[in-house]
């Protein structure tokens, strides 16, 4: 399940109830409970039996493993210290996920916070103790700090292999066939869009890394397992993002008992966010939707005009779907006192492809380029035989756009979308530079800069609406063939 | 960008959430009640995409799988028809002909291009004045004479020459006249017939829909219908496509020894009344000066497992013959143009049911019909096949 009218006026509700009347010093604790309790209700009906119970789960105990691993190690002990305050969050977790289990003692239609009916709560309290103390003992290891690192390049490792087997089609039907088998399910029909859709793993996924990253370079600040569960999964960015980054969300958090729960600007900005997120995505990109490029019609048009209007319906639908759900993510997160980052700022409207990834999905942008191309071009320059500043440019956005296309997927379709993007901000970074001092200039002439601006926004829309058709389509046949008919040729 | 949000010229406080939420109120009851009082829904149903951005459907939308289909059932009858093609200027040399009838004259199983209609005025018959047969499907795959009066009380305003009504046994029977959505939803229509009309239907039937409100909350559905088909537009342009042709079961050939029909449980003779003959008499008193001409539809006949019995799985061969018998008596009453094509096609030229046809009988049945009207022009009469 993702975010639909009655679970945003659930949450909306929730929110103000939560303002309004929650005593200040229950909100650390409710964010937790509610976003815990909001992974099993968000969480798809899948056709493997309680795996739409079992991910979620995973998706907290990894979450859990996580913050153990990267609790800070100090010098005299070399061990780190879990805290009572932790392990009484521990203790939280496994009585919530064991009382919701219990839930499937009840009539179907009261089985309201799980995708389907849960599995036996004794199972379950007695795989989850035994796994807790577990990673209590691993992650409380004795293990100095270059072992630490080592350790935790080892979990980014595993987690980029799941994260790769959950986007490669064919891993993907592998892994689905193979849980078919062993849940006494006929394999062939394996697919893993009902069997293994995971929400929010890829943004989890990105968390996770920002996390170990952050504790390897040593910028981690200290963080309980309640706050760290919290951020991981926070309820209205866990199905569409935005990838906040820890040190700031926990800013929010530590702010919360002290926060103004009447604050009639927070509620009246969450709001406005609210109303303006489903508008555009339940009116506007819905009704896109009926008329966008997809697989089937990109086959079935007939003409160019109409290929064309396939595919700007796409490029907005994508847009105010997408950023409609970002709206209604911090609105929601506004009534909840946390402050979501921005992930959208008119990026139609911008006049380069650089601009335009400055203000698209701004938040995955930034990830990429501190985790990817930031230490990826300072490496470069660190080298004995360094390369020219124009090539560490063109590897560092290859490498970064290629690994923002195989996010959505890896298949080539997605990885020619990310070289897309990389040659379009390579160019672009070539032209400015080479051209600063022409259009510097330029600029003192007011109407032909505003003509220059135009144009800049009518080939950077248009350089990205043709690279929507590599990235909605899944194979080259087709995607060649919808370009060749936006040209007016192959009907 | 959100900063007119962030920082008001003035700091948000709870009067200013407060008199928004009333402001929001005031103005949403506001505009129900304006909606109420002027009561646009016709006005706006007719605002179309439709022949301007897009060009117009071929015929009335109808779907069961409207992400595939391009196209959506609704029950907003001017809606329907701002989208058809039919909704555009007569050229001065046009003789608009229009077919009026169920789901075989809707074309069901066939592309847009290879309905009835279209193969009729692909074949460019020309009149004695030079005018070019023109001709619309207004069907709607729906088996009810009421309906198709329906449809052609819209359709009147779009000008015809001719109306060609293509029909069949189950249309007449007396238990569909109310039966289908299109025409619950529109009881103030279907009452105005039955009334203008005499029409043997109750006006008070409780399976009309009581108009909930005239209000915008009470048109939800048809201005979401409306809104959708607009959107649907762009893809019929883009595409052609406004019904999908799958893979069908062919229809049956063989059948049990039950020779009921309907509410007739065993053979017996059927009175005119037992029939909808009065929605013939109405179409023909709607239509006026316009000739109009009724064609009993070709069907299959069946050569299987009781066979004698039955036709096809939609008749036993009383009932039909029945029909047939009362058709011929009452056209001729009541001076009726009626051609009678029951059995003008063989037995492969139908699909997934008695009545529907493949492309080619299709074409063959728009060829008979071609050559009836133009005979009935050229010389008044029906011509051979109809004889």
């Amino acid at each position: 399940m993702t975010f639909n009218l009655t679970l945003i006026a659930i949450f909306t509700v929730g929110g103000f109830i939560y303002s309004l009347i929650l005593p200040k010093s229950w909100r650390k604790w409710t964010l937790f409970i509610a976003s815990l309790l909001a992974v099993y209700a968000l969480q798809p009906p899948l056709l493997i039996r309680d795996m739409d119970f079992i991910l979620p789960t995973i998706t907290i105990f990894v979450a859990v493993f996580v913050w153990i691993a990267t609790l800070p190690r100090t010098d005299n002990r070399l061990r780190m210290t879990i805290q009572w305050r932790d392990l009484f969050t521990m203790a939280i977790l496994i009585l919530l996920i064991t009382g919701l289990a219990m839930t499937r003692h009840l009539p179907s239609e009261w089985q309201l916070l799980t995708a389907s009916r849960p599995p036996d709560p004794f199972t379950i309290f007695l795989a989850l103790l035994p796994i807790a103390l577990l990673i209590i003992l691993l992650g409380g290891a004795q293990i100095n700090q270059p072992r630490q690192r080592l350790a935790l390049s080892f979990i980014i490792l595993i987690i980029i292999g799941v994260f790769i087997i959950l986007k490669t089609e064919s891993f993907a039907i592998g892994l689905s066939g193979w849980l078919r088998e062993q849940t006494g399910r006929d394999a062939s029909l394996a697919n893993p869009l009902t069997d293994l859709n995971w929400l929010g793993f890829s943004y989890v996924a990105f968390r996770l890394i920002h996390v170990l990253r952050d504790r390897q370079t040593g910028k981690l600040p200290d963080v309980s397992l309640r706050d760290m569960l919290t951020y991981i999964i926070f309820f209205p960015s866990l199905t569409a993002g935005p990838i906040d980054r820890i040190e700031r969300f926990q800013e929010d958090l530590s702010a919360l008992p002290d926060m103004n729960g009447r604050d009639p600007s927070r509620i009246v900005v969450g709001s406005t966010r609210i109303v303006i997120g489903i508008f555009k995505k339940f009116v506007i990109a819905d009704s896109l939707a009926l008329f966008s490029l997809s697989i089937t019609n990109a086959e079935q048009a007939t003409n160019a005009g109409g290929m064309w209007i396939l595919l700007y319906a796409y490029a907005f639908r994508l847009f105010f779907d997408f950023s409609g759900y970002t709206d209604i993510a911090i609105g929601i997160g506004m009534l909840f006192g946390v402050q979501l980052p921005e992930n959208f700022n008119r990026p139609y409207l911008k006049n380069s492809i650089t601009a335009f990834w400055q203000a698209w999905h701004i938040t995955l942008s930034n990830w990429v380029r501190f985790y990817i191309f930031s230490p990826l071009t300072r490496t470069m320059l660190r080298w004995k035989r360094k390369p020219s500043s124009d090539v560490i440019v063109g590897i560092g956005l290859v490498a970064t756009m290629v690994i923002i296309g195989l996010w959505h997927g890896i298949s080539l379709t997605f990885l020619v979308w990310g070289l897309w993007h990389a040659t379009g901000l390579f160019i672009h970074k070539m032209w400015s530079d080479r051209t600063r001092k022409w259009y510097n200039q330029f600029k003192k002439k007011q109407g032909q800069l505003r003509l220059w601006n135009w144009a800049g926004i009518f080939i950077t829309f248009h350089f990205v609406v043709m690279g929507w058709v590599w990235f909605a389509l899944p194979d080259l046949n087709t995607v060649f063939s919808v370009l060749g008919k936006l040209a007016g040729v192959g009907f | 960008m959100w900063n007119w949000l962030i920082n008001p010229k003035e700091p948000y406080t709870w009067v200013f959430f407060l008199r928004v939420v009333i402001k929001a109120t005031l103005l949403f009851l506001l505009f129900n009640l304006l909606f109420a009082w002027l009561r646009p829904m016709d006005f706006i149903s007719r605002l179309s995409l439709y022949n301007t951005v897009v060009v117009g459907r071929e015929r009335l939308p109808y779907g069961e799988n409207s992400a595939e289909a391009y196209t959506l059932t609704t029950d907003n009858i001017p809606a329907m028809f701002a989208t058809h093609e039919i909704n555009r200027a007569k050229a001065p040399d046009e003789y608009r002909v229009l077919l009026v009838g169920d789901s075989a004259t809707w074309g069901f199983l066939l592309p847009a291009h290879q309905t009835l209609a279209q193969q009729l005025t692909d074949k460019n018959y020309l009149l004695a004045d030079g005018r070019r047969v023109v001709a619309y499907t207004i069907a709607h795959p729906v088996m009810s004479l009421t309906k198709d009066l329906l449809l052609l009380d819209e359709a009147m305003r779009y000008q015809p020459d001719m109306v060609i009504w293509l029909v069949t046994l189950q249309s007449f029977s007396q238990n569909r006249q109310i039966g289908a959505p299109i025409i619950q939803n529109n009881p103030t229509r279907v009452r105005q017939l039955i009334t203008d009309y005499e029409l043997s239907l109750n006006p008070n039937d409780e399976r009309f829909k009581s108009i909930i409100s005239n209000m915008i909350i009470g048109n939800q559905r048809n201005l979401a219908d409306w809104l959708r088909i607009q959107l649907y537009g762009f893809m019929w342009g883009a595409t052609g496509i406004d019904h999908v042709v799958n893979e069908y079961t062919l229809r049956r050939n063989d059948f049990d020894d039950d020779v009921s029909w309907e509410n007739f449980d065993a053979p017996q003779t059927i009175s005119p009344d037992d029939l909808a003959f009065d929605v013939i008499r109405a179409g023909h008193q709607m239509v006026g000066g316009i000739p109009l001409i009724v064609v009993n539809e070709p069907m299959f006949i069946a050569d299987g497992v009781n066979s004698d019995l039955h036709y096809n799985n939609f008749y036993p061969r009383w009932v039909y013959d029945e029909y047939r018998g009362l058709f011929t008596q009452v056209a001729r009453t009541n001076d009726w143009r009626y051609c009678d094509l029951w059995d003008a096609m063989p037995r492969d030229s139908f699909t997934d049911s008695p009545v529907h046809m493949t492309p080619d009988a299709t074409g063959e049945l728009s060829r008979i019909l071609g050559e009836m009207l133009t005979d009935y022009l050229d010389f008044g009469y029906l011509g051979r096949e109809c004889d």
